[in-house]
């Protein structure tokens, strides 16, 4: 197949295993981003694809080619890095144009490239510009300009928004996305930021505990039907109840019989279970109500933060948050007997 | 308002010692010598207090302009070869585990222990033909019979690289274990193979280093006095040998107070010159 191909890549640096079992494979024109807690190795692995590690054990495919021992300057990639890693020497028109200039092009073209790179990037002018003299939005397009310069295979990014402000990062990911859309060029972005990785991806890759992929699959799959507890912990905020599955297959939750939507195979009868439900699924009613999927119990307090309102309740000690509309808003107050309502669709039944 | 005053008085006196040590220690002396160096010679006593600008007048013989010269050259080239060996070795050095930076930082420190007078010596014995170096090559094979590679022009060279190695290379750790490691990455990312990483970016990046570790090593070897005496024959003498010969053996101390200064103020216009043309570099590009 073309695109890239990951096969049992495992990577060690002494007894620390930085990369368990990871087999991947990524189509072409596809925006995907690698997202873990700091530390799951994500890092590590899009090194290992960049070249600039050798994996332990595994192999790396590009369009059915072997490449796991190609070095990083035979293969072609444009990689932008944490730091930018800007070469603090030269001006912004030969950091774009310096890979051009390995590739001994000649001087006419490398200037017309570059300066239609830097357009690409909108820092038209700036092309004799000292690498310190710009503004940390402006050294990230430059990073982003000069790792394109070569059209790359595969565009690597490290977390390369992380030093921005909020407002500026927000801004750089839509650019991103609409300029990887217009190149159709394959990308690989490292982040740990899920709204990020959510805003920006066609495919994520969810790493974490163990440095193995825990869920490979599009935003909305993964933030719907997470894979398993730690998945539904880490994307988005997550109510995780609790319970056990009886020998009939029913879950319970506090005594309070729960359907779900669908029941894993992975989940024995007479174990124990992790149910997760997404705040805005929960409804909440007024009074105390029993019934299946209903948890009767006191609201502790509310947040209303003008374009939402967030509802937290003590269920006899499990604490459930809700996520409401302003106008879906609920006629309570903290100190109110309440029930919150667990629609069985929004139920994601998962091992614990 | 009172709290105000001790303060000033404090950080008035962290000047004052400073201050103090450069008169004492650096302007009296100089003044001294700028003094004396118009003063006029008495063959029959030491030397008469004077202004007499004949010193400088007879400064350029041939001779003291040949050794000038040559002293610039030798300390250009020990420079030169030092910067361009300890570069390298300093940038292996600081890509390699902890441990091993420690190890090889130790053993030059340690090397830095040893006098001048012991590094001469050894040099001069190692390359010497009864006991030297070309006895090896002998009984290797390599060479028909030992010979004599000292007093020369290149053991002086060897000597003067010897001693100032390991300050190349304690002046280059600090930049360079301060690069980011991210540099040469991102120029292997773009194409360039590693030989060409090391001279376009990890050099380019560390210009500044570099200008600065030549001219310290520049600096440094212009003084040489014992070495070219015990591994250079009389024509590889430096300015220094010369000074002292004029104002310890022939008794004449302005001329050379005045050769000194001359010999200071040309250095001092070279410094000056490759610290410019390093600069205007980077502007350049």
């Amino acid at each position: 197949m073309d695109g890239i191909v990951l096969e049992n890549i495992n990577k060690q640096f002494g007894s620390v295993i930085a990369v368990a079992d990871v087999d991947l494979e990524l189509s072409d024109g596809r925006f995907v981003c690698f997202l873990g807690p700091s530390g799951c190795g994500k890092t590590t692995l899009l090194r290992l694809i960049a070249g600039l590690e050798a994996p332990t054990r595994g192999r790396i495919l590009l369009a059915g080619e072997d490449i796991t021992r190609t070095p990083a300057h035979r293969r072609n990639f444009g990689m932008v890095f944490q730091s930018l890693a800007l070469f603090p020497h030269l001006t912004v028109g030969e950091n774009v144009s310096y890979s051009l200039k390995v590739r001994k092009i000649d001087r006419d073209t490398r200037r017309r490239r570059t300066e239609s790179l830097l357009e690409l990037v909108q820092l038209s002018g700036l092309v004799d510009r000292h690498i310190s003299q710009l503004s940390g939005g402006q050294k990230q397009r430059v990073a982003i300009a000069r790792a394109l310069a070569i059209e790359p295979r595969l565009f690597l990014l490290d977390e390369p928004l992380s030093a921005l402000d909020a407002k500026l990062r927000e801004d750089m990911q839509l650019e991103l996305r609409m300029l990887q859309q217009r190149l159709g060029i394959t990308t690989i972005l490292v982040t740990h930021d899920q709204r990020e990785a959510m805003t920006m991806a066609d495919l994520v890759v969810v790493m974490g505990p163990g440095n193995r992929i825990h869920q490979v699959g599009s935003p909305l799959e993964i933030y719907r039907h997470p894979a398993n507890t730690f998945v539904a912990d880490f994307i988005g905020t997550s109510n995780l109840l609790e319970g056990t599955c009886d020998k009939s297959g029913e879950i319970r939750v506090d005594r309070v019989h729960l359907e779900v939507a669908e029941l894993p195979a992975e989940i024995l009868p007479d174990s124990a279970v992790t149910v997760s439900v997404r705040p805005e699924d929960i409804r909440v009613l007024p009074g105390i109500e029993s019934g299946n999927n209903r948890l009767p119990g006191k609201v502790s307090f509310i947040r209303d933060l003008g374009s939402s309102v967030e509802v937290y309740l003590d269920c006899a000690g499990i604490q459930i948050i809700s996520h409401s509309t302003p106008k879906g808003r609920p006629e309570i107050k903290p100190g109110d007997d309440a029930t919150a309502v667990l629609p069985p669709a929004a139920c994601v039944a998962l091992k614990s | 308002m009172t709290g105000r005053k001790p303060e000033n008085l404090r950080s008035y006196l962290a000047v004052v010692y400073p201050a103090l040590m450069l008169v004492v220690f650096f302007i009296v002396p100089f003044a001294i010598m700028v003094t004396i160096s118009f003063f006029h010679r008495d063959p029959g006593a030491f030397y008469t207090p004077v202004f007499d600008i004949a010193n400088y007048q007879n400064l350029f013989s041939a001779l003291f302009v040949r050794v000038l010269i040559f002293s610039l050259f030798i300390a250009g080239l020990a420079a030169a070869v030092c910067v361009g060996l300890g570069f390298p070795f300093t940038y292996f050095i600081t890509r390699m585990p902890r441990r091993f930076q420690v190890f090889w930082l130790v053993f030059l420190l340690s090397v830095l222990s040893l006098s001048e007078v012991i590094v001469g010596f050894a040099w001069s014995l190692m390359l010497s033909r009864t006991a030297g170096l070309s006895n090896l090559l002998v009984w290797l094979g390599l060479m028909n019979k030992p010979v004599s590679w000292t007093p020369s022009f290149a053991a002086l060279l060897c000597g003067l690289c010897y001693l100032a190695f390991p300050y190349t290379v304690l002046v280059l750790y600090p930049p360079l274990s301060r690069l980011n490691p991210s540099l040469p990455e991102a120029a292997r990312t773009l194409g360039a193979s590693p030989l060409r990483t090391f001279f376009t970016v990890v050099v380019g990046a560390l210009r500044n280093a570099i200008v600065a570790a030549f001219v310290m090593v520049f600096v440094f070897t212009l003084g040489a006095y014992l070495l070219p005496q015990i591994l250079g024959r009389p024509h590889h003498w430096t300015l220094s040998v010369l000074i002292t010969d004029r104002a310890i053996y022939q008794s004449n101390m302005p001329m050379a107070a005045a050769m000194a200064i001359f010999f200071m103020l040309v250095s001092l216009a070279l410094v000056v010159l490759t610290m410019f043309i390093g600069k205007e570099k980077k502007v350049a590009s």
